[in-house]
C-alpha cells in the first residue's frame, strides 16, 4: 500500500538548512494498524505530511497503492487526497459554521456528488459513528468524543484507503480516548490501512506496529501483539 | 461553480460578519451612487446649456454693417458700410463654407398691423425661406414662406401666434389680408416658439419688403448657416475668409469690427462643448476614483476575511479542494458583495437624478424654467451599463488579489496554528 524509499526531506528558511528526515525507509501493507511514534523534532508531522501528500519531499520515491506520488500540481493533488486519503486531526478541524452532517459530506462535494445523494451517504456514516441525532448540530454543540467521531464520518465517507490520523486523542480524555480508538480499530478491520501519529504510549500500544521516529530516521519498529496487556493495565488504573 | 453549496457558503460568511460587509458594500456603494449623480449633473448641465442654443442652427452666424473706424485706402474713417443685394449673390454662390444664406431688410420705425376693427405694432422681420432652418421657426398652420413668394414679390406674411390672437381672436386666419402699414398682406401661415421669445413677430418676403419700403437694393444684416465642421478653428476660418471678402468687395480695412460686426454660432458652440467633454471627463476620472477606494476596501476586507478563514480553506484543502475552487469561493464572495452593493447604489443614484428630473419638468412645464441651465440630468442606459459592467470587473479585481493568496495557503500551516 505505502512504499517509501530513502525519502529526505529539508525545510530552508533564509540560509539554514534543517534536515528534518534523513533517509526513510518503511513498507506499510494494505490493512495494517500503525502507529508513528517520536519526540517532537524527531520528524514524525513531516512524515505524516509526505504521506497525506500535503507536503513534497527532496529524494527518495513514495509510492502509494502503486501510484509514484511525486512533484505534483496542486489540483492533481488535492484529487488523489480526496480519493486515496482520510485525515483525522487532533482539533478535530470542523468547519465552524457547518453542521455535522454538510461537514461529513464535505469531501464528496469536492467529489461532484450531488447534493440530495452526498447527505443521505453523510447521514449513513453518522449512523455508523452513533450520531444520527446529532446531524443538524454545529460542532459548538458537540462534545469532544463526538467531534472526532465526526472527523473520522467526514474522513470515512469518500472511502479512502488510509486513515491519516493526527494525534487523534491528544485533546480528548482518557475514555474518550479509547472509545475513539475502538472505533480506528472497527475502521482497520474493514481492511482500510490506519495510520496513527501520537505520543502517548498507551495509545501506540493500540496498534498492531509501532514505528519509532528518532532525529530524521526509523530508531525501531516494534511489531505489536503482546502490547494488548499494556492497555487493559491502563484501563484499570 | 453556480451550484447551491457555494452561495451557501458565501452567505454564511456575510451573515457572520454583517457590520464588515455593510461597510464594505457601502464604500462601493457610494462611489457608484456619487459618479451617477456627477455624471446626471453633468449631462443635465451640458443639456441646459445645449438648450440654450437651440433657439437657432448651431451652425448660424449673423453679419451687420456700420461705420469704418480706421481709414482705408484713401477713404477716411466714419465712412458707412452698407450690405447689398450683390452681396446676397455673391454669399450664396461664391462665398466658401457657406450653405445657406438670409438677408433682412429693417422697416423704420413700429409698423401697425390691422385687420377689420382689432390692430396692434409689432415687429416684421423680413427674411429668406432658408431662415426657418436658421432660427429653427415652427409653423402651427400654413405654411412658411417660399422661393416663389420672393421671386414674385409677393405680398405675403407669416405671423406669430400672439399676432394671430391679437388679430384673429378665434377666427382662422389663413388666407385673410391684414395691413401692414396700410399695404394688405395675405396671411400664409402662424409661427409659434415655445420659449415665446418670436411670438410677437411675422415674417415678410425680404424682396417684397425691399420693394415696398423703398430699399433699393439695401442689405441690413445677414443670417448665414455654414458648413458643419468639427473644430473651432475651422469655423473661425470660414468667418475669417468671409470677412476678407466683404472687406474687399466694400473698401474696408478687414480688421475694422466697426465696419462690419459678425457672431459665429458655431465657434461658440464648439468651444462650449469641448468644455463639456472635458468636465464630463473630469466626472469620469473622479467617479472612478471614488470607486477605486470602494474596490480597496472591498479587496482589504477580503484579504483580512482570507487570514481568518486560514484554516477552513486548509480543511478544505487537505479534503480535496483544488486550488481553483478555493479562488473561485472568495472571487464569487467578492464579486457579490461588489455587484449588489454597487447596483444599490446605481438605482438609488439614478433613482435621486430621475426625480431631480421629475420636479425640474414640473417646475418647467408651469412656466418658471426659462432661467434654468439645468436640463434631464440623467444618465442613459449606456452608462448605466457600462458602470455595472465595471462593478463586476472591479469586484472581480478586488476578490483576486485575496483570492490568490487563499488558493497559496498550505495545508500544513493551516492546520498546524493551533
Amino acid at each position: 500500500m505505502i512504499v517509501l524509499d530513502s525519502i529526505h526531506k529539508s525545510y530552508v528558511t533564509g540560509t539554514n538548512s534543517l534536515h528534518v528526515l534523513k533517509g526513510i525507509d518503511l513498507e506499510i501493507g494494505a490493512g495494517e494498524f500503525v502507529s508513528v511514534m517520536g519526540s517532537s523534532g524527531s520528524g514524525k508531522s513531516t512524515l505524516l505530511n509526505i504521506l497525506g501528500i500535503l507536503d513534497d519531499y527532496d529524494s527518495g520515491s513514495y509510492v502509494l497503492n502503486g501510484k509514484k506520488i511525486k512533484g505534483l500540481n496542486e489540483t492533481k493533488a488535492a484529487m488523489l487526497r480526496n480519493e486515496m486519503i482520510g485525515f483525522v486531526f487532533q482539533s478535530f478541524n470542523l468547519i465552524s459554521f457547518k453542521n455535522a452532517r454538510e461537514n461529513v459530506a464535505l469531501p464528496l462535494y469536492y467529489q461532484k456528488v450531488s447534493r440530495r445523494k452526498r447527505n443521505v451517504i453523510a447521514m449513513e456514516y453518522l449512523d455508523r459513528m452513533g450520531l444520527k441525532d446529532w446531524a443538524d448540530h454545529l460542532p459548538s454543540e458537540l462534545s469532544g468524543g463526538q467531534k472526532q467521531r465526526v472527523a473520522i464520518a467526514r474522513a470515512l465517507i469518500s472511502n479512502p484507503k488510509v486513515i491519516l490520523a493526527d494525534e487523534p486523542t491528544g485533546a480528548l480524555d482518557t475514555v474518550t480516548s479509547f472509545e475513539v480508538m475502538d472505533i480506528l480499530k472497527e475502521v482497520n478491520d474493514q481492511g482500510i490501512t490506519v495510520i496513527i501519529v501520537t505520543h502517548e504510549h498507551d495509545i501506540a500500544s493500540m496498534t498492531r506496529k509501532i514505528i519509532r521516529l528518532r532525529d530524521g530516521i526509523i530508531a525501531e519498529v516494534i511489531v505489536n501483539g503482546d502490547l494488548q496487556l499494556y492497555r487493559d493495565r491502563v484501563l484499570a488504573e | 461553480m453556480f451550484d447551491i453549496d457555494i452561495w451557501q457558503e458565501i452567505f454564511s460568511t456575510i451573515r457572520k460578519n454583517k457590520l464588515r460587509t455593510f461597510l464594505t458594500g457601502f464604500s462601493v456603494a457610494w462611489g457608484i451612487f456619487m459618479l451617477m449623480v456627477l455624471l446626471g449633473s453633468g449631462n443635465g448641465l451640458q443639456n441646459g446649456v445645449r438648450e440654450q442654443f437651440s433657439d437657432n442652427a448651431e451652425n448660424i452666424m449673423w453679419m451687420w454693417t456700420g461705420e469704418t473706424s480706421i481709414p482705408f485706402k484713401g477713404y477716411k474713417e466714419g465712412r458707412e458700410i452698407r450690405f447689398n443685394n450683390e452681396d446676397y449673390d455673391y454669399l450664396l454662390d461664391k462665398a466658401e463654407g457657406v450653405d445657406q444664406v438670409s438677408a433682412r431688410f429693417f422697416l423704420r420705425g413700429d409698423i401697425t398691423y390691422s385687420y377689420g376693427k382689432e390692430y396692434g405694432s409689432f415687429t416684421t422681420s423680413t427674411c429668406y425661406p432658408a431662415l426657418a432652418d436658421m432660427e429653427k421657426i415652427k409653423i402651427s398652420s400654413g405654411r412658411f414662406l417660399n422661393d416663389l413668394d420672393m421671386m414674385e414679390f409677393r405680398k405675403v406674411v407669416v405671423i406669430g401666434d400672439d399676432i394671430r390672437k391679437a388679430l384673429f381672436k378665434e377666427e382662422d386666419p389663413l388666407g385673410k389680408y391684414i395691413n401692414i402699414g396700410n399695404v394688405p398682406f395675405m396671411v400664409i401661415g402662424v409661427s409659434h416658439d415655445p420659449r415665446s421669445q418670436d411670438n410677437r413677430q411675422s415674417y415678410m418676403p425680404f424682396t417684397t419688403a425691399q420693394r415696398i419700403y423703398g430699399g433699393g437694393n439695401r442689405v441690413h444684416t445677414f443670417a448665414i448657416t455654414t458648413e458643419m465642421v468639427q473644430t473651432a478653428e475651422e469655423a473661425t476660418a470660414i468667418s475669417d475668409n468671409i470677412r476678407q471678402q466683404m472687406a474687399m468687395r466694400h473698401s474696408f480695412d478687414p480688421t475694422d469690427q466697426k465696419a462690419m460686426g459678425s457672431f459665429n454660432m458655431l465657434t461658440e458652440y464648439i468651444r462650449t462643448m469641448k468644455i463639456f467633454q472635458a468636465i464630463k471627463m473630469f466626472v469620469w476620472i473622479i467617479g472612478i476614483g471614488t470607486l477605486i477606494a470602494g474596490i480597496v476596501g472591498v479587496s482589504n476586507i477580503m484579504l483580512i476575511l482570507v487570514k481568518e478563514r486560514t484554516r477552513e480553506i486548509g480543511i478544505r484543502k487537505a479534503l480535496g479542494a483544488s486550488p481553483a475552487s478555493v479562488i473561485g469561493l472568495i472571487l464569487l464572495e467578492s464579486i457579490l458583495i461588489t455587484t449588489i452593493a454597487g447596483y444599490i447604489g446605481l438605482v438609488m443614484g439614478v433613482g435621486l437624478m430621475e426625480g431631480f428630473n421629475y420636479a425640474l419638468e414640473q417646475m418647467i412645464s408651469s412656466g418658471g424654467g426659462d432661467q434654468i441651465f439645468f436640463r434631464n440630468p440623467t444618465v442613459d442606459f449606456g452608462t448605466a451599463i457600462s458602470a455595472t459592467l465595471i462593478l463586476i470587473l472591479s469586484g472581480a479585481l478586488a476578490g483576486y488579489i485575496p483570492a490568490r493568496k487563499a488558493a497559496s495557503v498550505k495545508p500544513i500551516e493551516a492546520l498546524h496554528d493551533e
